[in-house]
């Protein structure tokens, strides 16, 4: 009887203090108050200092925190006035003089002028700078062309290059362009990358890491007010648990939704799915210099092998599109629309390994990552690449590695390593990843990223004019010439185009994605 | 006593130098490194070893190694370069929400581990035992991370019931409230395999002690039954059960690694996950540092608890 007695006593606290500490506790939960904005992030911020940032992660807050002197116009890649008005071009492309916007505040209270501007690219640029030990800034080579900033008067700033660069005005636009306050670096130095202050129509509020940034409505902004009292940036760094955050109700918009819940949020009315093809390219390098792909040939076997519909709706379940060659859609003046994709037609490619001698097949090694910066799904991708070309003749040995490690592999160059490898890349600008990627002086000896080695004088030549030509009818017309001698070479597989995603809640208005992955706020309101 | 505890505080030092060096060796030797990690896609060889070169990493490592150890008897930790602030201020701040995380889920399977293992001892091969068996068998072969998301899918979006995740609210007062209400999921989750591990060896240590002479001298006194399990039969199995906890104390600190991420807790688990995957080699050697100081120092505590226990242990 006693130790029933004992024993029930034992139970019965042991599961009163099971209850107790849950169930008595549900009203701690505190609404967000209904005009800020919280957003489910991919990760902890690395800095909040954009000359250092290097992370799309991180470019989502600090374009809502700083502007540069042009922005991307809305919903396109091409330049707008920001902070500049307006700018002239000299006529041989080394000088570029921009008149400033009077009036325009740092949240800190000091002007912007031009002396703020020339701060800003001395401090990235010149190694003598007293606060140059603030960096790195590894995105400084984007200016690397700038041999001098002049201040000419208080609202006219002019950059020296050192040659033509045509892309140079975009990459103003790009985020490691965007304009601090020089008296907050001073006053913080080191600790500016956590107290930064920029005109944005945000102003920086707190910084808890791991927890959150948020932001506040910047009641000075010379461009009116924005409709959000604040935004909420939440790390969230696994994608099953922003998906849940976003079920839940934690959160009001998310980023990067996970192929296999896109339908989820597109069947539900509660939620809107937001979709948005950006400049970002997905193929495998072909090693040019060894057997098998060393034969143009083969290289258009395997552009004719790969079903990349399949891939993109299979596989990425439509959260990218089919690429046609080495510049993606979102360019839209610089990509070619004649250029149709490599059709899915493997008796073709079969017939080209034939007439390239490998009736009896073909071998290869083919690195593939875990993941990585833009890579989607590369391991599911990686196995559906390796069966398809199986389907041909092509033996294609998988070798995974994580991304770090990957990178190390593979920009060195493929020689003696591998026959393909995925590779990814988002860009601001369409001389970016064909001048870094598929020059003759852009092998990876000479610093590039020719890592399959693909050399042809007339991409070369069509590149360095398009470099040099400030023009952008004329630069158009020489892209995508290019394109088509590329697509023809076939250095790489071309395989898609990821389209960024997102979900907002449905009383989250006048949010759109833009072609730039970044996310524009000021105008976002929430009802 | 007092000198066995610091002559084993004393042994924490070359532990940790030890652990210092092979962290260090191991983060060198895996490919890749912090400038490739920074640019990404931008890993030109002329970028890599400009940032190399900032950061301080075109050094021969030994020098790295030194002038890092030079740093840390300064009390200096270094500063990281993928989160732009100090180690120190990072790892303190990460090591508190790992505490409270891993202290919860101890507390759990310790409190109901030792109570399944003596229920079920006592009632041996009665229905107790075998519900008690079966549960414990299930909850030692599902894999915490596994069973978190299932508690997040069950518990935070089907019934609203806790959030999924984090440690407080983001406009809430922050009180003790909030914590236990974002913690009792991720606690649960990390606790549940360390329960069932306590409670079988309970269950066996009991069931040995109740087998015992004296213990049958004690009933045979005609003491009452409570007393004679409470006193006799579970003092002396706790002998063997405290070392137990203990290891399970380590298990729960290097669980928290995948209960941190399902549940986006803030603590040191999650910072080495990253730091690991960024190459922050200094952020690595701080968190591993704390983590291993820890492990070292809950030994020693169960070593003093077991010693207090067991007279027979003083002795030695």
């Amino acid at each position: 009887m006693s130790l029933t007695l004992w024993h029930r006593t034992l139970l019965a606290s042991a599961l009163a203090g099971f209850l107790a500490s849950p169930l008595a506790l549900p009203a701690a939960h505190a609404q967000v108050p209904p005009d800020v904005l919280v957003v489910g992030q991919v990760a902890e911020p690395a800095t909040m200092d954009p000359h250092v940032a290097t992370a799309v992660n991180d470019f989502r807050i600090l374009v809502n925190l700083y502007e540069g002197l042009v922005r991307y116009a809305p919903g396109t890649l091409e330049v707008e006035p920001a902070l500049a008005e307006s700018w002239e071009i000299s006529e041989d492309g080394t000088v570029y003089t921009f008149q400033l916007r009077d009036g325009v505040s740092f949240h800190d209270g000091t002007p912007f002028d031009a002396e703020a501007v020339k701060f800003n690219f001395d401090r990235m640029l010149n190694e003598d700078h007293p606060l140059h030990g603030t960096g790195p800034f590894p995105l400084s080579f984007f200016f690397s062309a700038i041999e001098a900033t002049e201040v000419v008067d208080d609202l006219t700033v002019r950059f020296h290059l050192n040659e033509p660069y045509a892309p140079f005005l975009s990459n103003l636009a790009y985020p490691t362009g965007l304009i601090v306050s020089p008296t907050a670096v001073e006053t913080h130095v080191d600790d500016f990358a956590r107290n930064p202050a920029g005109t944005g129509p945000f102003v920086f509020r707190v910084w808890e890491s791991n927890r959150q940034v948020a932001l506040e409505r910047n009641e000075d902004y010379w461009n009116g007010e924005p409709p959000l009292a604040g935004v909420v940036f939440r790390p969230i760094t696994d994608a099953n648990a922003r998906v849940s955050e976003m079920l839940s109700g934690g959160i009001d918009l998310m980023v990067e939704v996970p192929p296999d819940n896109v339908r989820l949020f597109a069947e539900d009315p509660q939620f809107v799915l937001h979709e948005e093809a950006g400049p970002h390219l997905w193929f495998l390098i072909l090693n040019t210099k060894e057997p098998p792909f060393d034969d143009v040939r083969v290289r258009q076997a395997a552009n004719y092998a790969i079903d990349k519909e399949s891939l993109v709706t299979n596989v990425l379940q439509g959260t990218a599109t089919v690429a046609a060659g080495p510049t993606p859609e979102a360019f839209g003046w610089a990509h070619n629309d004649d250029l149709e994709p490599y059709p899915y037609d493997p008796d073709r490619a079969k017939e080209l390994l034939a007439e390239a001698g490998y009736e009896g097949g073909a071998e290869t090694v083919f690195l593939v990552t875990e993941g990585g910066s833009g890579m989607l799904d590369p391991v599911p991708m990686g196995t559906a690449i390796q069966a398809d070309l199986a389907a041909v003749g092509i033996d294609a040995e998988i070798r995974t590695y994580e991304w770090n490690t990957f990178l190390d592999q593979v920009n060195p160059g493929l020689e003696g390593k591998a026959g393909m490898a995925q590779m990814a890349w988002m860009t601001n600008d369409p001389d970016t990843l064909p001048f870094l990627a598929l020059r003759t002086e852009a092998m990876p000896e000479n610093g590039g990223f020719n890592s399959g080695y693909y050399s042809n004088p007339e991409v070369d030549a069509l590149l360095e004019e398009a470099r040099r030509a400030t023009d952008q009818d004329e630069r158009a017309r020489l892209y995508q010439e290019m394109q088509v001698i590329v697509q023809e070479d076939a250095p790489w597989v071309f395989v898609a185009n990821w389209k960024q995603n997102a979900v907002t809640t449905a009383n989250v208005e006048n949010f759109r994605l833009e072609p730039s992955f970044l996310l524009i706020l000021k105008e976002v309101a929430k009802n | 006593m007092l000198g066995y505890a610091l002559r084993r505080l004393a042994l924490t030092v070359p532990v940790l130098f030890g652990i210092s060096v092979i962290v260090f060796l191991v983060i060198s030797l895996i490919p890749g490194d912090p400038a490739t990690a920074i640019l990404g896609a931008f890993a030109t060889p002329e970028n890599v070893e400009r940032i190399r070169r900032e950061l301080g990493l075109d050094q021969p490592l030994p020098l790295q190694y030194l002038i890092w150890l030079t740093g840390v008897l300064e009390g200096d930790l270094g500063r990281s370069y993928s989160l732009n602030r100090p180690v120190a201020d990072e790892v303190l701040e990460r090591f508190g929400p790992t505490l409270i995380l891993a202290g919860a889920a101890l507390f759990l399977c310790t409190v109901f581990g030792l109570l399944a293992g003596v229920v079920s001892a006592i009632r041996q091969y009665g229905w107790t035992d075998k519900i008690v068996t079966v549960a414990v068998l299930v909850g030692i072969s599902t894999p915490s991370f596994f069973l978190g998301i299932m508690l997040i899918l069950w518990f935070s979006v089907g019934l609203g019931w806790f959030p999924t995740g984090g440690m407080s609210s983001l406009f809430g007062d922050g009180g003790l409230g909030d914590l236990l209400w974002h913690l009792t999921l991720p606690a649960t989750a990390l606790a549940v395999v360390a329960t069932g591990v306590v409670a079988r060896l309970t269950r066996a240590n009991m069931l040995e002690v109740l087998r015992q002479d004296y213990v049958r001298t004690a009933r045979a006194k005609g003491l009452r039954e409570g007393r004679v399990i409470l006193r006799h039969a579970f003092l002396n199995a706790l002998v063997n059960i405290v070392p137990i906890i203990g290891i399970q104390a380590g298990f729960v600190l290097g669980g928290a690694v995948y209960i941190e991420s399902v549940f986006q807790w803030p603590g040191i688990g999650r910072m080495l996950v990253t730091a690991i995957s960024t190459r922050d080699i200094l952020l690595v050697q701080g968190g591993v540092l704390v983590v291993a100081a820890s492990f070292v120092l809950i030994n020693l505590v169960t070593d003093l608890i077991q010693v207090a226990l067991d007279p027979r242990l003083r002795r030695g």
